[in-house]
């Protein structure tokens, strides 16, 4: 069974680490849904969230060979813990006439924040995970949207558990 | 002591304990070349294409053990030496490549000779290192042996831009004496509860079957195998890259497996209800068809790669770590426990596998007329008594030579088995032969394959490396040839060698010693006048019969039991 995957991986902050993971999806044909890195609070790191989707056994082998990368120091399938998932969007999106008030309404429900306005459109920023997004760009209606931007999603463990080097 | 970039690759290299350097120069590597030729203790070992550098290095490796060391320059030198870097990666063979690169500053700029090495090898390597400053060249160094030898071994690239190896630009150099890399550590000791359970399995099993590949031969667990194999009293199957890690007069010996192994071999593999997988990586060419692959069989699976793991087949106990520790272990478990399997179960096992083995697969009909490749092999076999190192090319020729050369020891078969690289046969008997100047060291190849690497004729003159050449000549190329046979109404698609050259004649140019053999009469003679001749190589071109196949074959989605027989098997 297809299942969507979590995986936080630590990797040494060097040149070239990022494209020895994203080469290894592509040489075997391994899906990314998406992929965020960035340094973390130690220097020498960065982390990075992988989204995919496959079976457990592809999954499984997708790990391993993560693993295998001699620039990954450690990492984590976060599905099978309880963890927390955000991405952050920004869209720019349509504000005309009594359009303008339903999509601050919206934007109030889902606890977006509205970081730009001009007489036609709205820059609204959201926080959550892929259904609340997803859900918004359904509530506000995908035809108003102009521009929308995800940052790909991030994720951390609940409680204790801490991906450390 | 203050040196330059290329003196420190230089200590360093001393340092490794690095014998021999094949490479090529060019404009990035001068700087290092002039390095070079200050000293005498790293050998350098000059090709006449990068791809054979990598293979001559790779053969270096495959029969030392020790890692094969390359040196190129940057562009076409980098892209020349990755088919060979490929062909290391895919046999997990270790080796560090040193690849020039332009000057820092120009890095990105489209230089002359400018290729991004580290990107175009980056998916064939266990892994690169692009030199970023001086001050880290050693320790970079120090890095890619440790990574290359340790844990599945593999090819490592270390590409340098020229800047850092300028002469008398220099820094104290201080070679580090022990690796720290938090992101690397290797498995070593297996998990003595898998171990436990392993052994548990093992010893239950009615109808055991033991599995052996390359890493057994890498892991150099050879004495480890054969007294776990004859401890237990199973019978045993090699891969085409395990052969020689278990000998082959052994009567537990079953051959060969996979898609051109033996009758039994493959029969014992379907009908076992224990598969013991020791070094071996459930390969497509082993395998066959994945859905009927050991349909009854438990697996216990020893891997030092946990990736390599249910990659292809999901097994029941998997053991990660170091092969020979882990039978070590495993053999300290059996013999502590006192128990064996059923030697009912056993004996009727063995006389089912015996039944399987009097079908006689190898069995070929000789020709009045026309040489069979498969008594060239078998000649040559009698003329080394067994002992030679022996390298191939890829395709029916390698094949044979799998078959009927019955290695007893390991290391002595060097081929390229992952990757399946023609052109790797000749190189690779050169670094055989350098590394060991006094042992017999024969290249069993075809007509298609030699040409690949032909050039290295040359360099085997300047070095006086005798090499034999054992050349199964069919004016084809023989596998596929066999597939269109099989698979395509014998409609022989451009598989014809046309316009060959005379091998004799071209032998000689390169002022070797070549011979012509078109006599099934004359094979044995002339395979024992060319090994008489101990410090000259000698080019043998059989010429074999053109309609020769390889069998026993097990064709596209079948199965190990059903495989096609050799049709003159009962006339032979």
């Amino acid at each position: 069974m297809m299942r969507r995957h979590v995986i936080a991986v630590l990797l040494e902050n060097e040149s070239g680490a990022l494209s020895r993971v994203s080469g290894l999806f592509s040489a075997r044909g391994y899906n990314i849904e998406s992929l965020t890195v960035a340094a973390t609070h130690d220097p020498t790191l960065s982390r990075m969230t992988i989204v995919t989707i496959g079976t457990d056994r592809v999954v499984e082998q997708i790990t391993k060979q993560l693993n295998k990368l001699v620039d990954v120091v450690r990492l984590t399938d976060l599905t099978e813990v309880a963890f927390i998932e955000r991405e952050i969007m920004m869209v720019k999106a349509r504000a005309v006439d009594a359009g303008r008030e339903e999509l601050k309404r919206i934007t109030d429900i889902f606890r977006g924040r509205i970081l730009d306005v001009t007489d036609t459109s709205y820059v609204i920023e959201l926080t959550g995970d892929d259904h609340k997004l997803s859900a918004f760009l359904d509530a506000i209606g995908r035809d108003n949207v102009i521009e929308a931007v995800r940052s790909g999603a991030t994720g951390i463990a609940r409680g204790e558990k801490s991906l450390k080097p | 002591m203050e040196l330059s970039g290329g003196e420190i690759l230089i200590e360093a290299l001393k340092e490794e304990g690095v014998e021999f350097i094949f490479g090529y120069p060019g404009g990035a590597v001068l700087h290092i070349y002039d390095a070079l030729y200050e000293q005498n203790s790293v050998k350098h070992i000059l090709v006449r294409h990068e791809q054979g550098a990598t293979h001559a290095a790779d053969g270096y490796a495959r029969a030392t053990g020790k890692p094969g060391v390359v040196l190129v320059t940057s562009g076409p030198g980098a892209t020349n030496a990755v088919t060979g870097i490929a062909t290391a990666f895919m046999d997990s063979i270790p080796m560090v490549v040193i690849s020039g690169q332009v000057q820092s500053r120009f890095i990105g700029s489209d230089a002359f000779q400018e290729v991004d090495c580290v990107g175009i090898t980056r998916p064939c390597v266990k892994h690169n290192f692009l030199v970023d400053s001086l001050e880290n060249f050693a320790e970079t160094i120090k890095k890619a042996f440790h990574v290359a030898t340790t844990g599945r071994p593999g090819p490592v690239v270390v590409d340098i831009p020229k800047d850092f190896t300028t002469p008398g630009v220099t820094i104290p150099f201080v070679y580090p004496k022990k690796v720290n890399m938090r992101s690397y550590s290797p498995a070593e000791q297996g998990h003595p509860g898998q171990i436990r359970k392993a052994v548990d399995l093992i010893l239950a099993a009615r109808r055991p079957m033991i599995y052996s590949g390359g890493g057994v031969v890498l892991g150099d667990a050879s004495a480890q195998l054969r007294e776990f194999t004859e401890l237990l009293g199973y019978p045993i199957t090699q891969t085409l890259m395990g052969l020689g890690a278990f000998p082959a007069s052994n009567e537990q010996n079953l051959g060969m497996l996979g898609m051109h192994g033996t009758y039994e071999a493959n029969m014992a593999m379907h009908d076992c209800d224990v598969l013991i997988a020791i070094g071996a990586r459930f390969d497509d060419r082993v395998t066959g068809e994945i859905e009927s692959f050991c349909p009854d069989a438990k697996i216990v699976h020893i891997d030092v790669d946990p990736a390599s793991i249910s990659k292809n087949v999901t097994v029941d106990v998997p053991i990660v770590g170091n092969v020979t520790l882990v039978l070590d272990a495993m053999i300290a478990l059996i013999k502590d426990t006192g128990r064996r399997a059923d030697p009912a179960d056993l004996a009727q096992w063995w006389a089912t596998i015996r039944q399987w083995a009097s079908t006689n697969c190898l069995a070929y009909e000789l020709d009045d007329k026309l040489i069979k490749p498969q008594s060239v092999v078998e000649s040559l076999w009698r003329v080394t008594k067994g002992d030679a190192y022996i390298t191939s090319d890829v395709g029916q020729h390698q094949m044979w030579a799998a078959q009927f050369y019955g290695f007893d020891k390991p290391r002595h078969w060097i081929n390229s088995g992952g990757l399946g690289t023609m052109g790797f046969g000749l190189p690779a008997a050169i670094g055989v032969q350098l590394a060991f100047p006094e042992e017999t060291v024969a290249c069993v190849t075809g007509e298609a394959s030699i040409q690949m690497c032909i050039q290295e004729l040359s360099t085997c003159m300047q070095y006086g490396t005798p090499i034999k050449i054992v050349n199964l000549n069919n004016r084809y190329m023989g596998m596929v040839r066999q597939w269109q046979e099989f698979n395509y109404d014998k409609r022989y698609s451009h598989s014809y060698m046309d316009a060959l050259p005379d091998f004799v004649k071209l032998a000689e140019s390169y002022g070797h010693v070549g011979m012509r053999i078109d006599n099934p009469a004359d094979v044995d003679k002339a395979m024992e006048e060319a090994f008489a001749m101990k410090d000259r190589l000698v080019f043998m071109d059989f010429q074999t019969d053109q309609k020769e196949n390889v069998y026993p074959m097990i064709e596209a989605g079948k199965g190990h039991h059903e495989m096609r027989l050799n049709p003159a098997r009962e006339l032979a």
